[in-house]
């Protein structure tokens, strides 16, 4: 079960990584670095019952904060430019 | 097998993030992968017990280290400049020295290997005395806080003086508008 998890998000994560390589828009790399932002998240959870070490899911709760940080530096970037063409 | 299969899968995505971010021209696509490229480093430390450095990792390589280049890309051309140069030179040099680095690493001991030099040293010491020294049961801590608190000091101090440095340089941007 765990091993079936674990491959689909590595899946994702490979579809993922792929959109923000190519992506046409900035806007879709934001989305798909914030989307493997959130897979990183249940990969570490995924892995810590995977290897019977539950522990580590601290770590993720972690990761959901600073996922959250860099995505909002990003917009907030994107806001301000928009006002200075304004 | 299970593990091995895990870490080789997280190491090939880190290549490729690695190499698709070399190529690509726009600098925010480099920022982009360079913070999916943390993100899988710090998995790779959780698959290796390495909590404390992944802590370190998604904090300051995912979250600050984009703020940073974010904030840095302001001042930034939307794209790189593409150069044309012979580049055969430096690859045989990185060639040659990647290929010296996993020579050496054969003489590396096995991981979590208990009879490697670096945990014969302080570290038996440490293990048998925190929790009587301290009453703490995590030695990383016990060690940075207590035995090294000293030195831990000492780089809080150094990092202070150089953040100090960095603002008294810049400025807080509060006069940005005189000058320009």
């Amino acid at each position: 079960m765990f091993e079936l998890s674990l491959l689909i998000c590595g899946l994702a994560v490979i579809l993922c990584l792929w959109r923000v390589a190519l992506g046409p828009t900035a806007y879709d790399r934001i989305l798909a670095v914030n989307a493997v932002g959130s897979l990183v998240i249940i990969g570490i959870t995924l892995h810590g019952f995977f290897m019977g070490r539950p522990e580590f899911i601290d770590i993720a709760i972690l990761y959901a904060l600073i996922n959250f940080i860099g995505t909002i530096a990003i917009l907030k970037l994107f806001s301000e430019n928009k006002n200075k063409k304004n | 097998m299970a593990e091995f299969l895990i870490n080789g899968f997280l190491i090939f995505l880190l290549a490729i993030i690695a190499v698709v971010a070399i190529r690509s021209i726009k600098i925010f696509s480099t920022v982009m992968l360079a913070g999916a490229y943390s993100l899988i480093c710090a998995i790779i430390f959780v698959s290796l017990d390495a909590v404390d450095v992944a802590f370190t990792e998604a904090a300051v390589g995912a979250g600050l280290s984009t703020v940073l280049y974010i904030a840095a890309m302001r001042h930034l051309p939307k794209r790189e400049k593409v150069v044309n140069d012979n580049t055969i030179f430096a690859f045989i040099v990185c060639f040659g020295v990647g290929c010296l680095l996993i020579w050496a690493s054969f003489d590396l001991p096995v991981i979590g290997d208990p009879m490697a030099p670096i945990h014969q040293h302080v570290g038996p010491y440490y293990i048998s005395n925190t929790k009587p020294d301290m009453g703490i049961p995590n030695l990383v801590t016990g060690v940075l806080a207590s035995y090294r608190g000293y030195d831990t000091l000492g780089e809080t101090v150094v990092i202070f003086t150089a953040g100090l440095g960095v603002l008294l340089l810049l400025g807080d941007g509060k006069n940005r508008d005189k000058n320009e």
